[in-house]
């Protein structure tokens, strides 16, 4: 059975305690995205500025749990100066982890799959890529907190189809 | 039927006995003993009602109504033996016309809503709904209103936590119908539903009684409440899921139109039309919950045996505990939104403490097997009245205790201390 210490990971309490990218932002230049999680009120504002096809700036408004907060704060540090085609490929990766089935994240090596790959035949993941976002793999074995985590991603997506289409 | 006559001090529970009477209570969470606080949500079932149920299916289960031998009519009897033990629990005066099984205190509402609602409202008509009612008495005015053009007033929350009657009678005026719980699943607000009954009466309204977090708690008697309507969940009162009652008034029911249609509730079907069956069958569409109605008056006879009054003297004691308790650990760190004291209020502690996320905060006590419900508790309104998004609400039912409140507290303690 999973421990708290398996949620609540140091980088994560750190990140809700002192959020990164805090804020708003004028719009425009800006596109504002808003994402809701109807089951607890959790709620995320993304703020973008897109230039030249590159994430320059990005602040987070909203409030909710630790998971949800934490997650949109690491979020905001990964992609701020990443090109919008990489911060895709990290939403991507991202939603990949919060999806893979609990006993692959288990204890036991022999709950892998032997080829690695995700459900659906899909790419493996490699967390290591992630860096500090990797902190919030352990979110998969608390399914019911997996949508507190991707809260900011999806409304991040979201943001970027907007700032893509005005542009 | 309380054991106790009024006036006299009830003899005090014996929870650690009542305890064994539930047998999910021996469960043992991440190790930890179960501590279950999260009856206003759904109360767990005492062996009496799971054996009840068995029982019907292992010797008595046919369809009802309809069967000419002796198992059918064994069902039959049982369903309707049932339908009066929940009526003479509510203090219906003609139970065998006037209590209708149905889903849950949710579909009892609705049904009002569809069937006295179409019946009697129209575009411009006044609703009376209250600052802190659940969805469930909330949206199926908010669609009768849309599809009716109605009006919706509010009875105000003051700052108590208290419905504010101070406007009631301008409130009232003109008003068709006013809707109301009986008792707050957020606040534990025990509402002065029977003075809001008669204004409401006086300025011609009918009212309804959303029941369902008071019927499980206070000795309920739908005279002296003096509404019109009046629904329940069989869940919250030791009962099964998938069964609730609606109360109604034998002569509102009888002008009203039938609400689902199919078998059983009719008296003859013919290709251009039909003519509905006699109450309370007129509402039963369908094959109903017979083994849950079944488990509910086995509900009712553990509650009844046990008696409401000392359950609702245990509530008060305890809640009172949990007052004290948490002020003294927690000061100012940790706030209940709902009123002081222990008078008109129920069981129900709804909390924020420091600013831990209720979710969080609920994460953390789990692991202690201390189960609160986090959210919005189905109150979005109110919510947006209390000014937070969601609380951690811990409630109490007669199986809990003064260990079970510490357990809650020292929980509180280290999510304190995770979250620094």
């Amino acid at each position: 059975m999973p421990g708290l210490e398996d949620l609540y990971r140091e980088i994560i309490l750190d990140h809700y305690r002192s959020p990164r990218n805090r804020g708003e932002l004028p719009e425009p230049p800006a596109h504002r995205a808003e994402g809701f999680n109807p089951l607890c009120g959790d709620e995320v504002v993304v703020y973008l500025v897109v230039e030249d096809g590159i994430v320059k700036d990005i602040r987070i408004a909203g409030q909710g749990c630790s998971i949800s907060q934490s997650s949109a704060s690491l979020m905001s540090a990964a992609v701020k100066g990443k090109a919008v085609g990489e911060v895709r490929d990290l939403i991507r990766t991202f939603k990949a982890m919060m999806s893979i089935h609990e006993a692959r994240l288990g204890d036991g090596d022999e709950t892998t799959a032997s080829d690695g790959s995700g459900p659906d035949g899909e790419e493996p993941v490699d967390v290591n890529q992630l860096g500090e976002l990797a902190a919030l793999q352990g979110v998969v074995k608390f399914p019911v907190r997996i949508k507190c985590a991707t809260l900011s991603w999806n409304t991040l997506s979201q943001g970027l189809d907007e700032a893509e289409q005005a542009s | 039927m309380s054991k106790t006559t009024s006036g006299t001090v009830p003899e005090a529970l014996d929870v650690s006995a009542i305890k064994k009477d539930f047998p999910v209570l021996s469960q043992t969470p991440h190790g930890k003993r179960l501590v279950y606080l999260d009856s206003a949500a759904s109360s767990q079932h005492p062996q009496a009602v799971l054996d009840a149920m068995d029982d019907y299916y292992a010797t008595s289960h046919a369809n009802v109504h309809r069967g000419v031998y002796a198992l059918a009519e064994e069902a039959d009897r049982r369903f309707e033996a049932s339908r009066l033990a929940v009526g003479r629990f509510i203090g219906a005066p003609q139970p065998e016309v006037e209590v209708l099984f149905v889903k849950n205190a949710t579909e009892a509402i609705n049904m009002v809503a569809a069937t006295w609602g179409r019946a009697n409202l129209q575009p411009g008509d006044a609703l009376l709904l209250t600052d802190i009612e659940h969805h469930a008495n909330l949206v199926p005015w908010l669609m009768l209103a849309e599809e009716r053009d109605l009006e919706l007033r509010w009875i105000p929350m003051g700052d108590d936590y208290r419905l504010d009657l101070s406007d009631l009678d301008r409130l009232l005026s003109g008003v068709k119908l006013v809707a109301c719980t009986t008792m707050s699943n957020v606040l534990g607000t025990i509402t002065p539903f029977a003075r809001i009954a008669e204004a409401a009466h006086q300025a011609g309204a009918v009212v309804v009684a959303d029941a369902a977090q008071s019927v499980p708690h206070l000795s309920t008697d739908v005279r002296s409440l003096g509404c019109d309507f009046l629904a329940f969940s069989a869940h919250k009162m030791l009962g099964p899921t998938g069964i609730g009652v609606l109360w109604g008034r034998a002569e509102l029911l009888e002008a009203m139109p039938p609400f689902l249609g199919g078998g059983g509730m009719i008296r003859d079907v013919r290709r251009d039309g039909f003519s509905p069956n006699v109450l309370p069958w007129k509402f039963e569409a369908g094959t109903p919950p017979i083994a849950e109605a079944v488990g509910l008056a086995a509900a009712v006879r553990y509650l009844e045996d046990v008696g409401l009054d000392r359950v609702r003297t245990h509530e008060v004691a305890l809640t009172s505990y949990a007052q004290e308790q948490l002020a003294a650990r927690f000061g100012d760190d940790l706030r209940i939104f709902g009123p002081a004291g222990t008078d008109e209020r129920g069981g129900v502690l709804s909390l924020a403490y420091r600013d831990i996320h209720p979710h969080d905060l609920s994460q953390v006590l789990d692991q202690s097997g201390v189960c609160v419900r986090a959210g919005h508790h189905c109150a979005k309104p109110l919510m947006r009245r209390l000014g937070v998004s969601a609380t951690a609400r811990a409630s109490f039912y007669l199986y809990n205790d003064e260990s079970d409140v510490d357990a809650l507290a020292d929980a509180l303690e280290s999510a304190g201390t995770l979250f620094g």
